[in-house]
Order: structure tokens, then sequence, then C-alpha cells
């Protein structure tokens, strides 16, 4: 099964976000890496490369991001693993996450895991 | 019997019919959900609509499982999670498959509801889709297994759905927004239990 990591600026946020997609989806392993290592608002190395380690499979893990500023730092933790089946995926972060979750949850591969997070951007919410 | 081409005739059949009925479908939603139900099914199957060129000479698992993707990511609410996973899973249960015959479809939907039922952790009387889905499919089931009669099955099925939908008036909804109403859910139809029935309607009509 791929697996999730969500990464947000906030703690809660992730936590959150997590929470809702495993309503959903409750057999698609996710991890949340929010806040800094201290907890306070801001993005952590250590936290992603845990949350990553966690339930990294070969199947994949799609990360996804709350802000543009998560980029850089997601991007130097994907840098550290070169090698392994990981995807940093340009989606609202909730949608993309419930999304996700429940195609993963469908045993679908990587790759449509990732088509229907990014299909996420253009979803209007009315 | 139903070939791929016979399938993608019904999915335009189901893609125009939920676009008809989807100021229909939000008003029932409007009563007793949060009124956008027949705005995302209608969202949902344009995305279908987009990409229904690509499904030709595609084997009917892979069409379904397409299905399954473009609802999952494009209808907000409940909805597109569970009619997505309906999809994936009936996708998956006729995976390769050019052709389909009613045993077919009978295996598949019993695969679809149950991928509902887990999801959503529903059963049946809580005043959802589940309420004609279920009797559709026990109604298919028997009229199949008595006559080996696709289309008087196909009957019994849509028979079954709509009183499905009339039973859903009769009792208190227990899942998703609609049991914020508790007592006052009563008298009011399930929209999901309606836009399945519209769906089973479009594979009858043209079976």
């Amino acid at each position: 099964m791929v697996d999730i990591v969500v990464v947000s600026h906030s703690q809660k946020l992730a936590e959150g976000v997590v929470d809702l997609a495993t309503i959903l989806a409750p057999e698609t392993p996710m991890r949340a890496a929010g806040g800094k290592d201290d907890g306070s608002f801001g993005i952590s190395f250590e936290k992603i490369s845990n949350a990553i380690n966690e339930i990294y499979t070969e199947e994949g893990v799609v990360i996804l991001i709350d802000l543009g500023s998560a980029v850089m730092t997601t991007e130097k933790v994907l840098e550290s693993m070169r090698g392994r089946n990981l995807k940093m995926v340009d989606c609202p972060v909730l949608e993309g996450a419930v999304a996700a979750a429940v195609i993963s949850a469908e045993q679908a591969p990587l790759i449509d895991v990732i088509q229907v997070a990014e299909a996420t951007r253009e979803t209007a919410k009315f | 019997m139903a070939d791929s081409a016979k399938v993608i005739e019904v999915i335009k059949k189901i893609i125009a019919d939920i676009d008809e009925q989807k100021l229909y479908l939000t008003e029932l939603d409007n009563v007793i959900g949060d009124g956008d139900h027949g705005i995302n099914m209608a969202r949902g199957f344009d995305a279908v609509n987009a990409v229904i060129d690509t499904f030709e000479g595609k084997d009917i698992g892979s069409i379904l499982k397409a299905i399954g993707m473009k609802l999952i990511s494009t209808v907000g609410g409940a909805s597109g999670p569970l009619y997505g996973t309906a999809f994936m899973k009936a996708g998956a249960y006729l995976n390769g498959k050019m052709e389909m015959n009613m045993d077919d479809f009978i295996g598949m939907m019993e695969v679809a509801i149950d991928g509902i039922m887990k999801r959503g952790k529903a059963v049946k009387g809580e005043k959802t889709m589940l309420d004609a889905m279920i009797p559709a499919l026990d109604a298919m089931k028997e009229s199949y297994a008595a006559d080996g009669d696709a289309k008087k099955a196909l009957d019994a099925g849509v028979a079954a759905a709509e009183e499905g939908i009339e039973y859903t008036k009769t009792i208190i909804a227990t899942k998703g927004r609609a049991s914020y109403l508790g007592e006052r859910s009563i008298g009011h139809q399930d929209p999901g239990a309606t836009s399945f029935t519209l769906m089973l309607k479009a594979v009858q009509a043209l079976a």
C-alpha cells in the first residue's frame, strides 16, 4: 500500500489532516510531520525523515505539504533518501490527503495515488 | 452480455442523467444534508466526461477504475470517496474483461457495496445509499437465480431500489450530516439512495 506523510507548519494541522483522512481510510498508513522539533510553528527535517522512515515500504510514500515554504525542507529530506520511492505532490493538503488515502486503500499503485492527489488541485468547493 | 463499448454507452447516460438531475439531487440534500450532493456528483461525472474518449477500446475494469479515480479526486463531500471506492472495487473485480454478463454485474455490485460499507462504516437501515443498493442487489440475485433473465433481474433491481428510496423516507438518519436532524429527517428521502437508483436505471435502460 502507498503510504502518506502530511507535512505542515503546524503540528495540530498535520495531525488533524491525518485524523480526518483516517476516518475514511483507516487501513492506509499515514504519518503527520507538523511543526518544528520543539512543537513550535515551522518545518522539521527530522520530523519529516522520521515520519517517512516509520512507514516506508517499496510501494512508495507520497508527501503532501501545506505551504510552499515547506518545499525546500521536504526536498532536502528526499535528497537524503535518494533511491527510495518517494514523491512530493503539489495539491491542497486536506483534499489531497483524503483522496490519496482512499485510493491507496484500494491498492492503487504510486502513480495513480499521485494522479488522484494532483487532480484535487482542480476541485472547486462549491 | 455487455461489451466495453456498451459500458461506455451506459456511463455516458449516467453522466447525462446526473447532470439533468443535479438540481433535484441538490434539493433533496438541501433538506437533510448540506445541499451539495447533486452539484458534487455532476462535477465528478463532468470530470469523467472530460476523459471519456480515452475509454474507447479499454477493458471494463480499467474504465471503472478510471471513473473511481476521477470521483475520488473531484467529488467533494463523502460521496466522492464512497462512490469512488465502489467504482474502484468494481474495476478490480472486472479487471481485464472486455465483456461482462449478469453474473459479473451481480458480483461487481457485491464488492462495490462491501467497499462502501467498509469505507462508510455503514450498514442497511441508516438512511444512506445502501438502503437502495442492498435491496437492489438482493432482488437482482433472486430474480436472476430464478429466471436467468438479465433484463428481468435489472427490472427487479430498479423496483427494489425505488422501494429502498421510499423506505429512506420512513427512517431516522444516523450517518452523515443528515444525522444532525434526528427525527426531523423522517419524511425525506436520501439523496445518495436516489443517485444510486438513477445510475441503476441507466444500466436498465440500455441493457
